[in-house]
């Protein structure tokens, strides 16, 4: 397959693997956080772990758009299915998360809500053309990626005089989840990042820049596939050894360093930072979250409906918030794989293929039994 | 007395309404005008409440599946020959030669004559081509919004050849795993119909009988072949995974060797989707003896369901019953059991 399997090839991997073993520095650790749950499924899918030297450390970061999401979120969506008999529209992913009381939107889904997996947010345009009659709220989760196409929606559902159709918006930025994580009270350490893939083909690589010269971190923004995840550990290997910390592209095939202005615009068009937002596993964090601005308060499902803030607590003995901050792994969790499977998840990085539990558990367990 | 003029069934604009399984002159209408006439046999002929048939001496397989799909129509197949093809292949799976099928209809009210007409029209053909004639069935009406259509559940009966012995539980290390072609291809024709998700595609669902190919590997090697099993819903990983628990073995598998066509794998990549979780509907896996595994491939590949037959890997001993898979890109994983329904990622 053009343009995958270039990037998936063994011959090539064995030399990056030599390439990094004859890099790195015997005396120190690599530790490398990989923001993107995209990467860390990338290295569990394919044993990346398996080819680097012992001292350098993947670090999984919290850019899983589903694991970060607080349960509360979750309760005020089915609150909207079950109060106010709304029609909700979601991606996939959000099925089986967890709500509070072993709930769920694939459970409340059973209990007889109107809930609809969609594969675009022209679906939901369509189901609220298709039901004019009736309220169709599109829960709208994800980093910048999946930010435009709802901004289009919103657009599109004005122009349309599309009244029964609003937004419950979730959306969440990439750089002051980073920035949240290295000044956290207690930072985890970290000497690098593996910078997100597709989430900069929309931001461009200059937003990491202010970042890398105030905590002087490197970055390489990397591309999701496995050859791209090798090389992009070895030019952050190449910048520590260096003392440089700067931000350079290894995905420069999709990332430019402006990005896709036309997007940020529309962005900036329709939405607005929120003064605060609560992630799962780093708190609250400041201008970290989008809200629809005042000219699309109608589309805007909070406004709309009257959500209370729900301060859900997570399950017991989950770690997911420490495993979400880099603090630990999976591996740490003495949930995993007793009461916390990807058929039972009890916290949110299990329900996620790119959840770093899910993708440890599906893949991963294999090297922990052989020590 | 002259006969009573009736109407005969309206194929072109008809739609099925709750007479239609009230037992009445309309039931019956709808039996003989499109049931008897597309599967037409002796024994559905004699139209009885039950078909009577007399059997060799030996033993009976007998399986039962129920098919609920969307969309009803699909690239390469319909609801109607899935159900001819689903229940035959669980049959042979056996290694038995499949007889005879039953089918029961439950149809939504509104569902237009010319669909069903154009359902039990396939599922005739499919009948025929896999010599296994529908020769009892069963309709009931079920009011609008409490059916998706059609639903079809298929009953089948075959007979297992002498010194044939295939089960589950039998895979033992050393046994080579084999596959009958592309993996896959089945789930991705659906989901390619699916209305919400429309990109083009060449890919048309695998649906097949199988009974033709397997009678030809039973005949070559009837002790050598350990299990068979059609790796249909959850596809590949699904039935390795249930092979292997049945067993208590472990199984590696090359992910080089596994025969998956170019557009199952971009359509797979653009919907986050495992191509091993994948549905067919028209392919087998097949556990053997490790000296027949290079004939009984031989056999496949002349068959033109088997054309992309190959060895994929092998049993192993391992009390954790772990399918394992070398990966392409040189690293080793686990290829678990399904969560669910496979959902398209958003990222």
């Amino acid at each position: 397959m053009k343009y995958i399997s270039e990037f998936r090839q063994q011959d090539l991997a064995r030399q990056l693997a030599r390439a990094i073993a004859q890099t790195v520095d015997p005396g120190r650790r690599y530790r490398l956080m990989e923001f993107c749950g995209g990467h860390t499924h990338a290295i569990f899918r394919y044993g990346v772990q398996d080819l680097m030297p012992a001292n350098v450390e993947f670090i999984h970061g919290p850019g899983c758009p589903v694991c970060v999401l607080p349960t509360g979120r979750i309760d005020n969506a089915i609150q909207l299915a079950e109060r106010h008999e709304v029609i909700l529209c979601t991606y996939a992913d959000l099925m089986r998360v967890p709500a509070t009381g072993r709930n769920s939107l694939l459970k409340a889904k059973a209990g007889g809500c109107d809930i609809r997996m969609v594969y675009s947010t022209q679906d939901v345009l369509k189901i609220a053309r298709d039901n004019p009659d009736r309220p169709v709220v599109f829960f709208a989760i994800g980093f910048e990626t999946t930010t435009p196409p709802t901004a289009v929606a919103i657009r599109q559902a004005q122009a349309e005089r599309l009244a029964n159709f609003s937004v419950f918006c979730n959306h969440v930025l990439t750089p002051a989840a980073m920035l949240a994580i290295l000044d956290a009270p207690q930072p985890v350490s970290i000497d690098a990042f593996l910078g997100p893939s597709h989430v900069s083909t929309i931001i461009g690589s200059q937003a990491y820049e202010p970042f890398a010269e105030h905590h002087a971190k490197p970055i390489v923004i990397a591309g999701f596939e496995p050859l791209d995840v090798m090389q992009s550990a070895l030019m952050l290997i190449r910048q520590l050894n260096e003392g440089r910390h700067e931000v350079e592209n290894e995905y420069s095939r999709a990332v430019t360093r402006q990005g896709n202005v036309k997007a940020q615009a529309l962005m900036r068009e329709v939405f607005e930072l929120r003064p605060q937002f609560e992630w799962r596993g780093l708190g609250l964090i400041p201008d970290s979250a989008l809200k629809l601005k005042p000219d699309y308060a109608d589309f805007d499902a909070e406004q709309r409906f009257s959500l209370p803030a729900i301060q859900a607590s997570d399950v017991k003995g989950c770690e997911c918030p420490a495993i979400l901050r880099g603090a630990k792994k999976p591996q740490d969790c003495k949930l995993l794989g007793t009461v916390c499977t990807p058929e039972n998840p009890m916290g949110s990085c299990m329900v996620s293929s790119e959840g770093a539990c899910a993708a440890y558990w599906s893949y991963g367990r294999l090297s922990r039994r052989s020590g | 007395m002259p006969k009573p003029y009736t109407s005969s069934l309206n194929l072109t604009t008809g739609k099925v309404d709750l007479s239609h399984g009230g037992g009445g002159r309309a039931m019956a209408q709808l039996v003989d005008e499109l049931f008897i006439r597309h599967f037409d046999n002796d024994l559905l002929r004699q139209r009885n409440d039950q078909a009577l048939f007399a059997v060799p001496a030996g033993r009976l397989v007998i399986s039962t599946d129920g098919h609920v799909i969307s969309p009803l129509f699909f690239p390469g197949g319909d609801i109607g020959s899935l159900a001819v093809h689903g229940t035959v292949n669980d049959v042979s799976m056996s290694g038995a030669r499949p007889l005879y099928l039953a089918a029961g209809f439950i149809l939504e009210e509104g569902l237009p004559l010319a669909d069903l007409e154009r359902i039990v029209a396939s599922m005739a053909a499919a009948a025929r081509q896999a010599n296994t004639p529908v020769i009892t069935g069963d309709t009931k009406v079920v009011e609008r919004g409490k059916g998706d259509g059609v639903f079809i559940t298929t009953t089948g009966v075959g007979i297992v050849p002498k010194g044939v012995n295939l089960s589950g539980d039998r895979a033992r290390p050393g046994c080579a795993i084999l596959v009958s072609g592309s993996i896959g291809d089945h789930g991705v024709a659906i989901m390619a119909g699916r209305e919400n998700l429309q990109f083009g595609t060449s890919i048309v669902s695998d649906s097949a009988a199988l009974n033709g190919l397997v009678a030809e590997m039973v005949a070559i090697a009837p002790d050598a072949i350990h299990c068979l099993r059609d790796p249909t819903r959850g596809g590949l990983a699904t039935a390795l995974n249930e092979l292997a628990r049945q067993s208590g073995v472990g199984m590696v598998v090359d992910e080089t060797r596994i025969p998956i066509k170019a557009e199952v794998k971009a359509a797979c990549e653009i919907l986050g989707l495992d191509p091993l979780y994948v549905a067919n509907e028209g392919k087998l896996v097949c556990i053997c003896a490790p000296d027949a595994a290079q004939r009984l491939l031989a056999v496949m590949q002349r068959h033109p369901l088997g054309r992309d037959a190959a060895i994929i890997g092998e049993v192993v001993d391992d009390p954790h019953g772990f399918v394992q898979m070398l990966t392409a890109f040189g690293g080793r994983r686990i290829v678990d059991w399904p969560v669910g329904e496979q959902l398209p990622r958003i990222c």
